[in-house]
């Protein structure tokens, strides 16, 4: 079940990269870890610096994925930002967070994405 | 359609203001945020329309949903916002039609299961919503026969959000009219349980009070316990005249927000009778509330009666506070959310003991007070509590056996109000010229001026004066009473035998006999 879960969040987040390469961002690092958390997608799209939670679920019975990304969770993605810029040089002038949501049902991916939720 | 703006009604006492639900969805993590001052219970608002909304069918999307209650700045409180929110965002959602809703406006609180449930206050925001311009008003149908009292506005009641939302798309309707269970009692039909004629023994008691009733003067009984006074003081609302329908209206709005309206039965045009027990609070008797003010006893027996048994027991500041709606009719409350003015036009009947033992000067009886604690317990009523008070009945205890052996009073209370009408009617058409309408609001200068019965009539009172024996204050008191005798006897003017009668009637300058 665990390694089930693994691999639909690997999944969800490898359709979120295909997706946003296709919008033209650049993707700068993915599963960015550290002691408190990790950061799902980092990107740039053009001077901007991307910082994207994807959330990805099987079906809606425990409600919308975006519903799963709490004020707690994206306070938690802005503090693992400021920890991840801090600890290189960043060219970037601008931060944004986004949210994507994956919905996997029946052979058919939806994606939605949510720009700039915090 | 991302925005969408609806509208409720909010109160602030008796004052209501339209306010615009304006709700915009936008493409954000998915939130329900009410932003605009509102209260504890109607930040939960959210929660009951969320649950309300899914359980008719209508699933919110996951967006973010954002209610601003405008004008921001005004406190806002209570659950009558619920039928308001849902609407508008089901309106930004696209389930009903945002062009429907200019113009309308809606009250009422959601159930979790979507049924719209009664609330209070409802027949001042209709008397707002009508003041605005509004052209129709949804309210929960067992709000309905209240909000039909207001003329010149459409109403309409609904029973769910779902009837709401068919009728707002065009595929059905709303209830028109009040629920058959509710119309069949009509106000007549409840019988008139107390009457005048039930008082026995007690004629002079009862011409004092047919007096009052007449002039609209405030009014204190003193006498033993069991003597009649709450008897007659009850017997005061029967024989006032009916309220005018605007009158009623105005009393009917400070029952609707306390919560007390019996409204399915129609404007009740039966004056006020409030007696609150002696142990109650400022808050209790001159308005109160828990942040947000709300009337208390003077507002609800406006246009009526308000009878204070055991007076010397209330607590001092009770007592003083009530010279404020004494002077002007009206009393203005401030709690922490805001002020209001709520008015407070009441005929005050205190009603004693002669002394804390009940037995001072009564036939047979011994009293045990001793001088100073009997003379401490009349100067609770302070001097301008006093001054405000024209008639003075002292009530004498009537034995079983005597009671037994005399026949019951004359006078119906249909009768007395016959009379009361006419005497009012009379003092009506003779004050109107400088602005008043009852013999109990003349002020002593203009009574004296314009009204003075002539000499030969106030003989008795000058020389009551020129010895000392009443003041001027008192002098004054005697006059308006005199007046209302003469208006109740059909005479043009008092003579002296309205005037002797006043001054039996007024009882000496000190409200007990020892001060």
């Amino acid at each position: 079940m665990t390694s089930n879960r693994q691999w639909l969040g690997r999944y969800g987040e490898d359709r979120a990269c295909d997706y946003l390469s296709k919008l033209g961002y650049q993707i700068v690092e993915r599963n960015a870890r550290s002691r408190d958390g990790e950061l799902d997608i980092v990107a740039t799209d053009g001077p901007t610096l991307v910082f994207v939670e994807v959330k990805t679920r099987s079906s809606r019975h425990s409600g919308h994925p975006f519903q799963a990304i709490t004020p707690l969770k994206i306070a938690r993605i802005r503090r693992l930002a400021a920890g991840w810029c801090a600890s290189r040089q960043l060219p970037n002038s601008q931060v944004r967070f986004d949210a994507i949501s994956v919905l996997v049902q029946g052979g058919q991916v939806a994606i939605e994405h949510l720009r700039q939720v915090a | 359609m991302p925005l969408a703006i609806s509208n409720s009604i909010s109160l602030q006492g008796l004052e209501g203001r339209v306010v615009c639900v304006e709700v915009d969805i936008s493409a954000q993590l998915p939130a329900f945020v009410l932003v605009g001052l509102p209260d504890a219970s109607l930040s939960e608002s959210t929660a009951r329309v969320r649950a309300a909304c899914s359980n008719s069918g209508f699933q919110f999307p996951s967006q973010k949903i954002l209610v601003n209650l405008s004008p921001a700045s005004v406190p806002k409180s209570g659950s009558g916002f619920d039928l308001a929110i849902a609407i508008g965002v089901l309106a930004a959602m696209g389930v009903v039609p945002i062009q429907k809703l200019g113009g309308m406006c809606f009250i009422g609180e959601l159930a979790l299961d979507g049924k719209v449930q009664p609330i209070l206050g409802v027949l001042p925001m209709l008397l707002a919503a009508r003041r605005s311009g509004l052209n129709v008003v949804v309210v929960p149908e067992a709000n309905l026969a209240e909000a039909m009292l207001v003329e010149g506005i459409e109403v309409m009641g609904c029973r769910s959000l779902l009837q709401l939302v068919r009728y707002l798309k065009g595929e059905g309707g709303l209830c028109l009219e009040i629920p058959q269970a509710n119309a069949e009692s009509t106000p007549s039909a409840t019988p008139q349980l107390l009457d005048l004629n039930q008082v026995v023994g007690q004629d002079e008691a009862v011409a004092g009070l047919l007096v009052a009733a007449a002039g609209g003067h405030h009014i204190s009984m003193i006498g033993a316990p069991g003597s009649g006074k709450t008897m007659l003081a009850e017997r005061l609302p029967t024989i006032l005249p009916r309220l005018s329908v605007e009158e009623s209206l105005e009393v009917a709005a400070i029952e609707s927000i306390v919560g007390v309206a019996k409204l399915t039965e129609g404007l009740s045009l039966q004056p006020r009778f409030q007696a609150p027990h002696h142990s109650a609070s400022v808050a209790a008797i001159i308005g109160g509330g828990n942040s947000l003010p709300k009337p208390g006893a003077v507002s609800r027996a406006h246009h009526g009666v308000l009878f204070l048994d055991e007076a010397p027991e209330f607590q001092v500041n009770v007592l003083e506070a009530l010279r404020e709606s004494l002077e002007s009719g009206r009393v203005q409350v401030n709690r922490s959310a805001g002020s209001a003015v709520f008015p407070a036009e009441f005929q005050l009947v205190l009603a004693a003991n002669p002394c804390p033992c009940g037995n001072f000067g009564v036939l047979g009886k011994d009293c045990k007070c001793g001088v100073l604690r009997r003379r401490r317990y009349g100067a609770r009523l302070s001097g301008p509590l006093r001054d405000r008070i024209d008639i003075r009945l002292e009530i004498q205890p009537i034995s079983v056996a005597a009671a037994a052996g005399l026949p019951s009073g004359s006078l119906t209370s249909q009768q007395a109000m016959e009379k009361v009408s006419n005497a009012r009617a009379a003092a009506a058409v003779r004050l109107k010229p400088l602005g008043y309408s009852r013999n109990a609001q003349m002020p002593g200068p203009i009574l004296k001026a314009h009204f003075n019965p002539g000499r030969k009539a106030i003989a008795q009172l000058d020389r009551n004066l020129a010895a000392g024996r009443t003041s001027m204050r008192g002098y004054d008191r005697c006059l308006r009473v005199a007046w209302t005798i003469a208006d109740l006897e059909g005479a043009g003017s008092p003579t002296a035998e309205h005037v002797f009668q006043a001054v039996t009637l007024r009882g000496p300058d000190q409200l007990m006999g020892e001060e």
